[in-house]
């Protein structure tokens, strides 16, 4: 193990290690420790200068209320799940599939193709933004959900099935190989074989998909204009340009913001981790 | 399954092993085509014309480009992505120090590590309000940290000279939970054997790191180093949220100067700004480039 397991080390570095750990930790999250905190300051402690002292009194109940029910935050939630979730089951999908003709199949452009999702996975996505939404307004998709989840199905596609292809990849090929012999249908051999043996990468695609998608904030500004389609990323943004100040709100409405990737984060950290590392430990 | 086979089917039979891959592929290729294929020769098209996303597009041929020439504006976009690439890339060292001071088996060690890992979680709209409020003078914590070192009242986001170091300091911090993530898992994979032998041989500290540690990082390293060319290149959310790219636009990359020049109420240029999108464009391609000559070695290994 590299560095040194502390446990071997001199007793005083043992005993340091212990106390610097939770002051590192302490330091590293503490923008995010402030805005907790402020979250649950009363709105008169501002006004009195009590920036970073311990607030007067919790107001955490009062303010969280209040974001809730002065602002359409619980609103823009809605939209983002509704943009998620259908987004994660259609890029996991059609990953599925195409990862499984990349991975099993040889013929002459099976890198070509592989490539090209590759590529389009690394570009800057402004070079789409001119047409892609001039197509979503043409389409008579601009400024609705399903405008939205449709392209992101498309470009979450190439992450996806980049990942899909290396993971089955990694699966024993004999297995296909000697259900070839035995003249098992090329879908079955997808659906019956493959596809069960995929469940830790999909688990794995769809918490990540779920984040990166519930953190956009890109492409919720250039396919969305009105409230009603709007996430709650470019709603947050707008709440803060009429809170102005009101930093216990701005505070409390970002908490709330967090909290969906933030527990599907602590909930599925092993499938997260997994998702994020694939191709660190080889290859 | 049975041997014998209807004559109707005879022929899918035979051919399935050609068909299949195709079939599999159509419906993630399509998609991906009409969003992310054909949208970029579109651009590069459009980038010849001037269009106000409505009328009718007027061919300019080159004039777009040759007007970025002469764009004091573009010059600070570009200026500004480099500095973001440089000190972006930063995250990546940092990252593996941190990955290494986390790399112990103490208790908890494993809820440390995942609080750690927490900045990259969030969405940067809300790593953009946090810093906004962080850095805010008077009551910003970082200006009041700064005021009780210094004495000077220093605003960082309203200051041309630090605005842009400010930005990239919060779009470090969850860049080196990733990188760190990265590495934790890539020391977990560690060789034992080799880092114990390494130890026998009598190497320690920074020789063991550099000789024996780094090397077997590799593969942590390139995802590391992507991840992070294509997240500085991609800076947007940041800007947007934290300072609109102000002050007087000083804090400008080529991705937001793109969307300020195509959409925003100055106007719609979408010729110029795709023309803007395609120099971004350009430059990632180098590195697009590099990764996958990369990854095409590694196929042919394979």
């Amino acid at each position: 193990m590299f560095p040194t397991p502390v446990q071997k080390a001199a007793p005083w570095v043992r005993h340091a290690y212990t106390i610097i750990l939770p002051i590192a930790l302490i330091v590293w999250l503490l923008p995010l420790i402030g805005v907790a905190i402020t979250s649950i300051r009363p709105s008169g402690d501002l006004a009195a200068g009590n920036y970073f002292g311990m607030p007067s009194r919790f107001a955490g109940i009062e303010n969280y209320t209040a974001v809730f029910r002065d602002s359409p935050i619980g609103w823009y939630i809605l939209n983002s799940f509704k943009v998620t979730i259908p987004t994660v089951i259609g890029a996991v999908g059609l990953a599925c599939l195409s990862g499984f003709a990349l991975a099993v199949y040889k013929f002459r452009v099976n890198l070509v193709v592989f490539f090209m999702f590759v590529a389009g996975n690394f570009i800057p996505f402004q070079i789409l933004m001119v047409p892609v939404r001039d197509m979503t307004l043409k389409a008579g998709l601009y400024d609705s959900v399903s405008g939205l989840v449709l392209f992101h199905i498309a470009f979450q596609t190439g992450f996806c099935t980049l990942f899909m292809r290396n993971f089955i990849k990694s699966l024993p090929f004999a297995l296909i190989e000697s259900a070839r012999v035995e003249g098992v249908s090329e879908w079955r051999i997808f659906r019956y074989i493959v596809l069960p043996l995929m469940r830790p990468a999909i688990a794995a695609l769809s918490v990540l998909v779920f984040t990166f998608i519930w953190n956009d904030y890109f492409w919720a500004t250039v396919l969305v204009q009105g409230q009603h389609a709007m996430p709650v990323t470019a709603g947050l943004y707008s709440l803060n340009g009429q809170w102005i100040a009101a930093w216990h709100l701005v505070s409390a409405g970002s908490i709330v913001a967090a909290m969906p990737p933030v527990l599907m984060f602590f909930l599925m950290q092993k499938h997260f981790i997994a998702g994020l590392t694939l191709g660190a430990t080889k290859g | 399954m049975s041997s014998t086979v209807p004559a109707t089917s005879s022929s899918w039979k035979r051919n399935q092993q050609r068909l299949a891959p195709w079939l599999f592929l159509a419906p993630g290729m399509i998609m991906f085509s009409i969003y992310v294929i054909i949208p970029i020769f579109q651009s590069i098209w459009i980038s010849f014309y001037d269009w106000d996303g409505l009328g009718a597009k007027t061919w300019i041929g080159m004039a777009n480009y040759v007007e970025l020439l002469d764009d004091e504006a573009f010059y600070t976009s570009l200026k500004n992505n480099i500095l973001w690439l440089v000190l972006y890339l930063l995250a990546v060292p940092a990252g593996l120090a941190v990955a290494l001071f986390l790399n112990q088996t103490v208790t908890g060690i494993r809820l440390y590590k995942s609080l750690f890992f927490f900045p990259f979680v969030i969405s940067q709209v809300v790593v953009g309000l946090i810093f906004t409020w962080f850095y805010a003078p008077d009551f910003g914590l970082l200006s009041a940290l700064i005021k009780a070192v210094s004495g000077e009242n220093i605003a960082i986001l309203a200051d041309e000279r630090y605005v842009t170091l400010g930005i990239i300091a919060a779009g470090l911090w969850p860049q080196i939970a990733y990188c760190m993530i990265l590495y934790l898992t890539g020391l977990n994979n560690i060789n034992p054997e080799q880092v114990e032998a390494a130890r026998m041989d009598g190497a320690k500290g920074w020789s063991l790191l550099w000789n024996i540690i780094l090397p077997q990082l590799g593969p942590a390293t390139f995802i590391a180093i992507v991840v992070t060319v294509i997240g500085a290149l991609r800076s947007f959310d940041l800007v947007s949220i934290m300072t609109d790219g102000g002050p007087y636009g000083s804090s400008r990359v080529l991705s937001f100067y793109m969307y300020e020049q195509a959409l925003s109420e100055y106007g719609y240029r979408m010729g110029y700004g795709a023309a803007i999108a395609v120099v971004l464009f350009m430059i990632m391609m180098v590195f697009i480039t590099l990764f996958i000559v990369r990854m095409l070695m590694q196929e042919r290994n394979a």
